[in-house]
């Protein structure tokens, strides 16, 4: 007999989203993830300064905003001829913005909205809000263990805002930086602020090397089942992020389940639309040429996200895809890191396909990303420039691919009349949580659920573990709409 | 361990349940909030904020350790039981073109519970509403042109419905977090009466002057000196700066616990606390008029 379980909301992620999974005999047999928030980002763009994209497209998402003002200055640069001239000031200052809040990102999803799937906080404070109520029955935790746990919860919170902290030194303020824009960023580099950076940094290095990735492996081994649970597609994107004078600290690359590489090409990417609430005309395109037309009487849709796949393939966006993309392509950081911890764990490479496999790739990618962070300081070259002076084309495209904390993020322009006549974004998320495409092939998100044992149908554990171990992040993801048709239909969503 | 003493439980503490809904917004305004200093997001969650005052955080999406119906049903126990009790923060704007389909925040008896619904539910029976972030105080960015989902905001919401329950305005995109801690000190300190709002409903404490006047690039202003490009000594007024008519004290607080703030990084204000924000302020680097402002006509 099949037994359906809803969970809606899906807390601790960013946005709204729900999940349904489809049981028989206690295994999942079809799911289905779900946006439930739909503002109209690109609508809402069409007809505005291109440079105001670079302000706006941050308000996507107030926890990863920075890899909005990122694709979207990298984006502004192209269509306004300057990508290639942004001084290396401009680069390392825009990578040093993006790695702080990589840094915030990563503590945040780890500690305060990954955890209490973990860590029993009602054992270590009692039973208050907002720690109830909560799924029971699977906490394997406790003690001095577990009262540490719950502790770093808590230090984690100021090493959170220590990161946002240090990234207003160049960014102005956070969530929503002013720095970065076309041609490069406002603030130059000086010496008091490179070493009032660095000091910071230090201090969040020291909490990554020595409570996140020690916390991270102390889950895991309390929990290691989930090295097999939360599979999915196996096949890991990376458009390559961190675009520093010397190349990018993630190499792109697409990445087979049998650890082949294969080059990245952007054109190869395109939108399926069968089961999401747009126009059936408009599937399979490229995002250059996509156009958005809701549909919200068609049958079989059931997400206001799109399916992107890469060659016709669904693939998995984020810390792993980078983690693997770098070891597979030799780096030899990386493959120090991801090795020292395999072996710690006692774990092969095939474990990193795997709930925890997710964890631990972005808690290394933490210390990476820290560690690099020190270096590119030491390259900023202070009184000389950050920016360099652009102007707005009266018609150009342009396209800026880079990473954010969650994974591979797009954004593409066309303007015309010095005015954006289009707008694009693809995120992490659509490639992580999309729906089933015109092939009915599952999205990432959903082959991690199909075929998992759930043991407590009324505390599905193993659910909303593994959708977490995604970083979903739904306001990011569902910002697409097209005001012109307006009338809507009958909406009802699964 | 840091969690001692002051959370368990006195019988003189007045607990303040808050309901925290998210609608058509980034979750800025919360990541915002976690950036509190004195005192320390883990002191609003688990201590007496002011002696003898403590928050009771039982329902926020980001943060909450429950998901799935139980903690739909946390909402419908508070609104009944604590009825008149309980403090609602919105954050983001509020979805109400197709009978606010657009934006759900979880599911009720099998149906979609409407971010609309929501907020007049629990708005009808809140002691007070703190409309938190420039979505939920005056529609922001999913309200600007051309408002594809029909966002609007929580003032308008209750005007629409009749809700008589008072609104206090804090906005910003995001708000600083002193705004909000400001305001929740205010009222646990005095009540909400004590709040000195101004005609938008924005405690004076924070909004009561205007960026320009406590600016330190107002001496280049009088001086003639402006800046040609953002990142340029001078003021930034030829570069699209909003400081001349916007209502804030960043300028004396500063950001992130004080290190910076947008005109100081060489970017102008962007007029982010206004009712006119993004629509009326855009462009965002072009010099605007005061003839261009809509919102000044209120």
């Amino acid at each position: 007999m099949s037994t359906k379980i809803k969970v809606d909301p899906i807390t601790r992620i960013e946005g709204h989203m729900a999940i349904e999974a489809v049981l028989d005999a206690g295994v999942v047999k079809d799911a289905r993830s779900a946006g439930t928030l739909f503002r109209g980002f690109e609508i809402i763009l069409q007809g505005r300064d291109p440079r105001d994209a670079n302000r706006l497209t941050q308000r996507i998402c107030g926890v990863c905003p920075i890899a909005h003002a990122t694709a979207s200055a990298l984006c502004l640069d192209e269509a306004f001829g300057v990508d290639g001239k942004v001084p290396d000031n401009g680069k390392i200052i825009r990578a040093l913005i993006l790695g702080a809040n990589f840094l915030q990102s990563h503590i945040l999803h780890f500690y305060h909205l990954v955890a209490l799937d973990y860590v029993d906080a009602v054992g270590a404070l009692g039973e208050l809000y907002p720690f109830v109520p909560r799924y029971e029955g699977d906490y394997r935790i406790s003690g001095n263990a577990n009262a540490e746990l719950v502790n770093h919860y808590v230090t984690a919170l100021d090493i959170r805002r220590k990161c946002h902290e240090m990234l207003s030194i160049f960014g102005g303020k956070m969530p929503h930086e002013v720095g970065i824009v076309p041609g490069g960023v406002t603030e130059k580099p000086t010496e008091d602020k490179i070493t009032n950076f660095l000091w910071r940094l230090n201090e969040i290095r020291d909490f990554i090397d020595n409570t996140y990735i020690p916390d991270v492996v102390a889950v895991a081994k309390s929990y290691d089942d989930y090295f097999g649970i939360g599979i999915g597609c196996k096949r890991m994107l990376a458009y390559g992020g961190f675009h520093l004078p010397n190349g990018k600290l993630f190499k792109s690359g697409i990445i087979s389940p049998d650890l082949k590489l294969e080059p990245f090409a952007k054109e190869n990417i395109t939108e399926d639309v069968k089961h999401s609430w747009y126009a059936d005309r408009d599937s399979g395109k490229n995002p250059a040429q996509g156009q958005t037309k809701p549909d919200l009487a068609k049958k079989q849709a059931y997400s206001f996200l799109k399916s992107p796949r890469y060659k016709g393939k669904v693939c998995e966006a984020g810390p792993l895809a980078r983690m693997v993309g770098n070891y597979v392509q030799g780096d030899a950081k990386t493959k120090q890191l991801v090795d020292s911890a395999l072996t710690e764990l006692g774990a092969g490479v095939d474990a990193l396909f795997s709930v925890l496999g997710r964890h631990a790739a972005r808690a290394l990618e933490a210390k990476l990303v820290a560690d690099s962070m020190v270096d590119w300081l030491q390259q900023l070259k202070p009184g000389e420039p950050a920016i360099i002076d652009s102007e707005i084309p009266d018609q150009a495209e342009g396209a800026g691919l880079t990473e954010a904390p969650r994974g591979a993020v797009g954004h593409w322009i066309t303007i015309k009349g010095k005015r954006i006549d289009r707008y694009q974004v693809i995120t992490p998320t659509a490639w992580n949580a999309s729906p089933k495409d015109d092939n009915g092939q599952p999205g990432a998100v959903e082959q991690a659920i199909i075929g998992t044992k759930v043991k407590d149908k009324d505390n599905p554990f193993e659910l909303v573990r593994i959708v977490r171990s995604f970083d979903p992040c739904l306001a990011c993801s569902v910002h697409l709409l097209d005001a012109r048709e307006k009338t809507l239909g009958v909406f009802k969503v699964v | 361990m840091i969690l001692t003493a002051q959370n368990s439980a006195k019988t003189e503490t007045k607990k303040y349940p808050v309901i925290w809904l998210q609608g058509a917004g980034c979750t800025g305004c919360s990541v915002s909030i976690l950036n509190a200093v004195s005192p320390r997001i883990q002191n609003l969650l688990l201590d007496e904020v002011v002696p003898g005052h403590q928050l009771s955080l039982m329902f926020h999406a980001t943060i909450m350790a429950g998901q799935g119906e139980p903690v739909i049903e946390v909402l419908k126990d508070t609104e009944k039981n604590r009825k008149g009790g309980y403090i609602l923060v919105v954050e983001g704007a509020i979805p109400t073109a197709e009978g606010g389909l657009y934006g759900s925040i979880g599911q009720r008896q099998g149906k979609h519970l409407t971010i609309q619904q929501s907020v007049e539910e629990l708005g009808q029976n809140a002691l007070l509403t703190i409309a938190l972030g420039t979505c939920s105080t005056f529609g922001g960015i999913p309200a600007a042109e051309p408002n594809p989902t029909g966002c609007k905001s929580v003032k308008e919401v209750f005007q629409q419905r009749r809700i008589l329950t008072p609104v206090v305005n804090v906005p910003g995109c995001p708000p600083h977090p002193d705004w909000f801690v400001g305001t929740v000190s205010v009222i646990l300190f005095s009540g909400a009466e004590a709040l000195d709002l101004d005609d938008l409903s924005r405690p004076k404490l924070f909004y009561g002057h205007l960026i320009h006047e406590n600016c330190p690039r107002r001496a280049d202003f009088d001086k003639g000196k402006f800046a040609e490009k953002p990142g340029d000594a001078g003021c930034l007024y030829k570069v699209g700066c909003k400081g001349h008519y916007t209502y804030a004290d960043c300028p004396l607080r500063q950001w992130n616990s004080g290190l910076n703030w947008c005109v100081k990084a060489g970017s102008p204000c962007l007029g982010c606390v206004e009712p006119g924000f993004p629509d009326d302020t855009s462009p965002m680097y072009e010099r605007i008029t005061f003839e261009d402002l809509r919102c000044l006509q209120r």
